[in-house]
């Protein structure tokens, strides 16, 4: 670690902070997001996510090494952590702060891409069929009942592993299509009531279309569950892609991403555990962070609350 | 719409959604370019005329529909077919598995549920204070582990440091090959100590999170109040009104949990080198099974969706108010 990596770390860790503290600070002023930040622990996932975000774009200067350069092969293997390798070297002689770092690019990707593909498909699936009803309706949630059967772990193995050396859009686009089926029942249970409500009927009268009326008049107030199950889908796609990458068939070495990192450090683990525990630990924290952040979101749009 | 109306009608669903999981991992697995025996282990080719005959000799060059239509006819008569890579039947190669994985899935969900709805009732009677709180954090950081993570650690701490557990298989390689004596059910359990509590604690942080929240929904409605103002013991009214209603949402928990504790087992059988049907499926995956592929996915959707049936039943047994609800589709999707 040079002292440029050293400040760019604590210039992230500080704009995390300083962000989260601003957002507290405004929330105030509103009851929502006063109820957002509750919970001590919503602060301290989204500031985590907010540095991991900064840290996978600034990573070229956090990182002090190239993540996929062989350091020294003959005398830099499984060094433990020092002031030099900040979370030791691997079995590579990698460094694997840098590979953290850039792992956080792979795997925030896909984990955000991928849920928001889930997501959308799941918002458009469940309103479509909340919305018409009828045939559309019994086509639509049947195929979600069938999809919510699928064993999606043995169908993403498949995929993966039988399309050998998926890329990564094909790998991204696999996980979201066999992530939405729960949004879209959430969502077409929220669509089945709020289309009874009179601000649908007021804005159909007024002429909307059902376009309209779907995109801006009742997936708006569908907003809770929605923005809830693409919380918790960013943290599922990426456990998913982190087991994937785990089993040797998701993100191809020696791209890092944080599950293909376990599965290097895995045969070394005994010996070199840190090349192991410090990718899993950021998998971890963003995961509990995204479940943190979502828990606030439930708080801060609970209609039983908003009454209150 | 009477009881047996509705209990046929899902029977008949449930039945058209495992027909359509089958067909849809037929037809997923016959599309994926490669031939069972054209790579074997990774890359070194098996005898052009060997692979040709295993071909013919299976059907596979046979047009999809002809080969789906084949499957078919053997399900209707019960059989699962002959597996490609371990010269068996798939029943025998299947049967051998379940009880592992049955072992593995009823020891984690014993830990889940025990220690989930313990702590999660513990948490809602001590809401928003330091017990609360401080369970509520570690239950949050457990939940969001990878199991397969959590799995690596448990195997370095108690495994490799502490040497408390085995680190893998399923019993006593040299002393019980097959369990037959009270040793070996012991062993058996030794071995069972480390994969039962990776899904378990995973699972009961769950449960947790989930039945904290449902006790406290519960305790804000009208009957616990009036509990309360009965001047019923603080017990009673926490065991007997607010428990046995925040139950009910548990029974839907139940059913979604035991189909995940058999496929989200695939990474920790792999690790703890647990000979369950998890592992079962993902060697047939890499080696191109097909049929033990179709069969251990036939057998996962049919825990899915019997294991939402029976929640549902269990549901319409334990709450009154959904009886009279259940012509509609409500109950289904609730």
């Amino acid at each position: 670690m040079t002292l440029g990596t050293w400040l760019a770390l604590f210039v992230a860790l500080v704009l995390a902070a300083e962000a989260v503290r601003a957002l507290r600070r405004r929330g105030l002023r509103s009851e929502r997001w006063r109820r957002f930040f509750r919970q001590r622990t919503t602060s301290w996932g989204l500031g985590i996510l907010t540095f991991l975000v900064l840290a996978a774009l600034a990573a070229p200067v956090i990182a002090p090494f190239d993540p996929n350069r062989q350091l020294d092969i003959l005398h830099l293997t499984n060094r433990p952590p020092s002031w030099t390798f900040l979370l030791g070297t691997d079995l590579l002689s990698r460094d694997v702060w840098s590979r953290v770092v850039y792992g956080a690019r792979v795997s925030l990707g896909i984990g955000a891409l991928g849920a928001l593909m889930a997501v959308s498909l799941g918002t458009l699936v469940g309103a479509v069929a909340g919305y018409y009803q009828r045939w559309i309706e019994t086509i639509l949630m049947r195929g979600v009942d069938v999809g919510l059967a699928l064993p999606r772990i043995f169908i993403l193995l498949m995929a993966v592993a039988l399309w050998d050396g998926l890329p990564f859009p094909a790998l991204v686009i696999t996980i979201g299509l066999t992530s939405w089926f729960g949004t879209s029942r959430l969502v077409r249970a929220e669509v089945l009531s709020l289309r009874q409500r009179d601000f649908v009927a007021a804005a159909r009268a007024l002429g909307a279309d059902d376009g309209r009326v779907i995109f801006r008049h009742v997936l708006p107030n569908a907003a809770a569950p929605i923005i809830v199950s693409a919380a918790l889908g960013v943290g599922n796609v990426l456990l998913l892609e982190a087991s994937l990458s785990f089993l040797g068939i998701g993100i191809k070495p020696p791209g890092a991403s944080w599950g293909n990192m376990i599965a290097d450090g895995a045969p070394s683990i005994y010996t070199a555990p840190w090349s192991t525990l410090f990718p899993g630990l950021a998998i971890s924290l963003v995961v509990m962070s995204l479940n943190a952040v979502a828990d606030g979101v439930r708080d801060a749009l609970d209609p039983r609350e908003d009454a209150a | 719409m009477t009881g047996a109306a509705w209990l046929l009608r899902r029977l008949v669903a449930s039945v058209a959604i495992i027909f359509a999981v089958v067909t849809f991992v037929f037809i997923l697995i016959h599309l994926a370019p490669g031939k069972p025996c054209g790579q074997v282990g990774g890359g070194e080719y098996v005898d052009r005329a060997a692979c040709d005959q295993l071909v013919k000799q299976f059907g596979l060059d046979k047009s999809i529909p002809e080969q789906y239509w084949r499957y078919l006819f053997a399900l209707a008569h019960g059989n699962l077919g002959y597996s490609f890579s371990l010269h068996r039947p798939v029943q025998d190669a299947v049967a051998d598995t379940i009880p592992f994985t049955l072992q593995l899935a009823g020891a984690a969900l014993l830990l889940d549920f025990v220690l989930g709805l313990g702590l999660g009732i513990y948490q809602a009677v001590r809401v928003n204070r330091l017990p609360d709180i401080v369970i509520g954090n570690v239950t949050l950081f457990i939940y969001s582990l990878p199991t397969f993570w959590l799995a690596l650690l448990l195997l370095l701490i108690f495994g490799e440091k502490l040497r408390w557990f085995p680190v893998g298989g399923p019993n006593d390689l040299i002393l019980c090959p097959v369990v037959d004596s009270l040793y070996c059910v012991g062993d058996r359990l030794w071995h069972l100590v480390l994969p039962a509590a990776t899904l378990g604690l995973v699972g009961a942080a769950g449960t947790a999170r989930f039945q904290r929240a449902a006790m406290l929904e519960v305790a804000t409605q009208d009957f616990v109040r009036t509990a309360r103002a009965k001047g019923l013991p603080e017990r009673r009214v926490v065991l007997r009104h607010e428990l046995r209603n925040a139950l009910l949402s548990f029974i839907t928990r139940l059913g979604l949990a035991f189909p995940f504790l058999l496929t989200g087992a695939v990474l920790i059988e792999t690790i703890y080198a647990w000979p369950g049907m998890g592992r079962l499926a993902f060697d047939a995956i890499l080696s191109r099974d097909y049929p033990v592929v179709t069969a251990t996915a036939l057998i996962a959707s049919v825990v899915v969706v019997a294991g939402n049936l029976l929640a549902d039943i269990l549901l319409g047994v334990a709450d009154p108010r959904l009886r009279v609800r259940a012509d509609t589709d409500l109950v289904l999707t609730a």
